[in-house]
C-alpha cells in the first residue's frame, strides 16, 4: 500500500522538471521571442509614431508615391484573393468530393509555391511574358502590356499565395465528408441550391480565415513583385517595394510610417486566427455536447 | 462501387475544368517557360555558369546561410515548443499568437526593422558593439533574418506532437530510474525527431528562397554578402536570363528534392512505429 503511493507519486512527479531548469527554460523561450519578434514589432510602432500623431499621418500620406502604393497594393491584392477564392473554392470540392486520375499531380502543383522563391516566380514570368519570351510578343501585338504592368503584379500574387485557402479549405471538406450533400441530392436539390445551402455555409470559418491569410500574404508580397514591377515610382509599386525604396533613401520616419500599416496587418492576422481558433473549439465543444445522450 | 458513389454529386466537370485552367496559367506557364529556356543551356553552359566566381559564392553562401538559421531555429524553435506545451506562466496564449508573426509579416518590413535594430546604431546594435560585435551588413545578419523568416516551422512542427504524447511514457520511464535528461534523450526525442527534421528541412527551404528581407540587412557585395535570390534579381536586371535560369534551376532542385525528402519521410516513419 505504501509503496504503491510512493509509486504513484513518483509517476506524478515524472514529467514535473525541477524549479530551476523550468525558470531558466521559461526565461531563455521568453528571451528569444521577445528579441526575435517581441522587440522588432515594438520598434516598428515605436519609430513610426516618434513624431507625433501628426507627423505620422503626413509621413504616409503626402507623399504621392506612398499614396500610389497604397492604390497599387489596394488594386493589386483583393484581385489576387479573389482569383485564388474562386479557385481554391472550385479545387477543393473537386479534390475533397471525387476521385480521378491526376489528382495528385493537383494537389502537389496547388503545393508548389510553398517550395519557390518568389525571385524565381517572378523570372519565370519574365520568361513568359518579356518582350523576348514565349507569350509577351505575340500578346504585345494585340496591345496587351502584361509584364511591368498591373497585369503581371496580379499574376505574381496569385502565384505565391495560391495554396493558401486551398489549404485551408480542403480539410475542412474532408472532414465534413459528403453526406449532407448526397442527401440533399436524393431529395432533389440542383448543384446551385446544394451548394450554396449546405457546402458553402459549413465552410465560412475555413474560407474567412483562408482569406484572411491569403490577404495578408499578397499585401506583404515582395521578392516577386520586385522583379516584374520594373519598379517606376506610381507604376507598379505595391508598399512592400515602396518601403524597400524609401530604404534606399535613408527616409526612416516616412518607411517606418508605412511598414506599420503592414505590421497592423500582420498583427490583425494572428489576431483573427486566434479568434477563430477559438470559436471552432467552441463549434466542436457544442457538438461534442449535442453528441451525448440526454 | 465506392468510387462511382463519389462521382455522383454534380461540379465534376465544372469544377475539373476550372481548376485546371487556372492552375496552367498561374502556376504550370511559368514553370515551363522556366523548363524551356533551361533546355537552350547545354550541360556544359550550365555548368560554366553555375561555376563562375560570383555564381559559386552566392550559392554557397545561401546555403551557408539558409543551413545555419535553420540549425539555430531547430533548437530555439525545440526549447521554446517545450516550453509553451509544458509549462505554465502569464500571457501564454498570447505570446504564443506572437510566434506565427514570421509567417504574417511581410518580409520586407522585417528586413528594415533588423536593419535598423541589429546595425551599428540600432537599438540591440549598440549593446552588441559594447560586446565587440557588430553584424551590420555581414552574413551573420543573413542567418539573423533567415531564423526570424523560419522560426515558426519547428515550433509548430513539435508542438502538436510534444502534446500528443502520452504522460505514461515519462511516468513508465521515471518509475524505472531514468533521470529527466535519460528520459528526454531515449524516450521524447526518438518521437519528436521527425517533427524536428520536419521543421527543419521546411525552414531550410524557405530560408533558400529568401529575398525581401536579406536584402535590406546585407550589404549585397558580389562575391562576398550576396546570396543566390540577390544574383538572379541582377541577371534579370541585366537581361541575361539564361544565367538566370541556371540559378534558378539551382534553388529548385534544392527545394523540391527538401520537399521530396519531407513527404518520404514523414511516410516512412508513419510506416515504421
Amino acid at each position: 500500500m505504501n509503496n504503491g503511493h510512493g509509486i504513484r507519486m513518483a509517476a506524478s512527479l515524472a514529467r514535473e522538471d525541477p524549479a530551476w531548469l523550468k525558470f531558466s527554460l521559461i526565461t531563455m523561450a521568453l528571451m528569444i521571442v521577445g528579441f526575435l519578434i517581441g522587440v522588432p514589432v515594438i520598434h516598428v510602432f515605436w519609430q513610426a509614431l516618434s513624431g507625433g500623431i501628426k507627423a505620422y499621418l503626413s509621413n504616409i500620406f503626402e507623399d504621392p508615391a506612398n499614396r500610389d502604393a497604397i492604390f497599387t497594393t489596394l488594386y493589386v491584392a483583393p484581385r489576387a484573393v479573389f482569383l485564388n477564392l474562386l479557385f481554391g473554392i472550385s479545387s477543393a470540392w473537386l479534390v475533397s468530393r471525387f476521385k480521378f486520375p491526376g489528382r495528385t499531380i493537383l494537389l502537389t502543383l496547388i503545393d508548389m509555391p510553398f517550395a519557390i522563391s518568389p525571385v524565381v516566380v517572378g523570372l519565370g514570368l519574365v520568361l513568359l511574358y518579356g518582350s523576348s519570351g514565349l507569350l509577351g510578343p505575340s500578346l504585345a501585338s494585340v496591345g496587351i502590356q502584361v509584364l511591368f504592368n498591373s497585369p503581371a503584379l496580379v499574376l505574381a500574387t496569385t502565384f505565391v499565395t495560391l495554396p493558401f485557402i486551398v489549404r485551408e479549405l480542403i480539410p475542412v471538406m474532408e472532414s465534413i465528408g459528403p453526406d449532407e450533400e448526397l442527401a440533399a441530392l436524393s431529395l432533389g436539390a440542383s448543384g446551385l441550391q446544394i451548394f450554396f445551402r449546405i457546402t458553402l455555409p459549413s465552410l465560412t470559418l475555413g474560407l474567412l480565415y483562408g482569406t484572411i491569410l491569403c490577404t495578408a500574404r499578397a499585401v506583404g508580397e515582395f521578392g516577386a513583385i520586385y522583379v516584374v514591377s520594373g519598379r517606376i515610382a506610381g507604376l507598379g509599386q505595391t508598399i512592400p517595394l515602396r518601403v524597400e525604396q524609401l530604404f534606399q533613401q535613408y527616409q526612416t520616419p516616412a518607411d517606418f510610417a508605412l511598414a506599420s500599416i503592414l505590421t497592423v496587418i500582420a498583427l490583425a492576422t494572428l489576431l483573427a486566427r486566434k479568434i477563430m481558433q477559438s470559436l471552432s473549439n467552441q463549434r466542436h465543444a457544442t457538438d461534442q455536447a449535442k453528441r451525448i445522450p440526454a | 462501387m465506392i468510387k462511382r458513389r463519389k462521382n455522383i454529386l454534380p461540379g465534376f466537370t465544372l469544377s475539373l475544368g476550372f481548376s485546371l485552367t487556372f492552375i496552367s496559367i498561374i502556376v504550370f506557364l511559368p514553370l515551363a517557360a522556366l523548363a524551356l529556356k533551361s533546355t537552350e543551356l547545354s550541360f556544359q553552359q550550365f555548368i560554366q555558369t553555375i561555376s563562375h566566381a560570383r555564381s559559386l559564392s552566392a550559392i554557397k553562401l545561401t546555403f551557408f546561410t539558409a543551413i545555419m538559421a535553420a540549425a539555430i531555429n531547430m533548437v530555439i524553435g525545440m526549447l521554446v515548443a517545450w516550453v509553451f506545451v509544458r509549462y505554465e506562466f502569464p500571457f501564454k496564449q498570447w505570446i504564443d499568437a506572437l510566434i506565427d508573426l514570421p509567417f504574417a509579416l511581410p518580409t520586407a518590413v522585417a528586413g528594415l526593422v533588423y536593419a535598423n535594430l541589429y546595425m551599428r546604431n540600432g537599438w540591440i546594435g549598440q549593446i552588441l558593439a559594447l560586446a565587440g560585435i557588430d553584424i551590420s551588413y555581414s552574413s551573420t545578419a543573413i542567418i539573423l533574418v533567415l531564423v526570424f523568416t523560419g522560426f515558426p516551422f519547428v515550433v509548430r512542427a513539435v508542438q502538436p506532437v510534444l502534446e500528443e504524447i502520452e504522460p505514461e511514457l515519462e511516468e513508465a520511464a521515471a518509475i524505472l530510474g531514468a533521470s529527466r535528461l535519460q528520459t528526454f534523450c531515449l524516450v521524447l526525442w526518438p518521437m519528436l525527431r521527425p517533427a524536428v527534421v520536419t521543421g527543419f528541412a521546411l525552414a531550410l527551404a524557405r530560408g533558400l528562397g529568401e529575398y525581401g528581407s536579406v536584402i535590406f540587412v546585407s550589404s549585397n557585395l558580389p562575391g562576398q554578402t550576396e546570396v543566390a535570390p540577390t544574383l538572379i534579381v541582377a541577371r534579370i536586371e541585366e537581361n541575361k536570363y539564361a544565367e538566370a535560369t541556371a540559378l534558378a534551376l539551382v534553388l529548385l532542385t534544392a527545394s523540391f528534392f527538401l520537399l521530396g525528402a519531407i513527404n518520404f519521410w514523414e511516410r516512412w516513419s508513419r510506416r515504421h512505429e
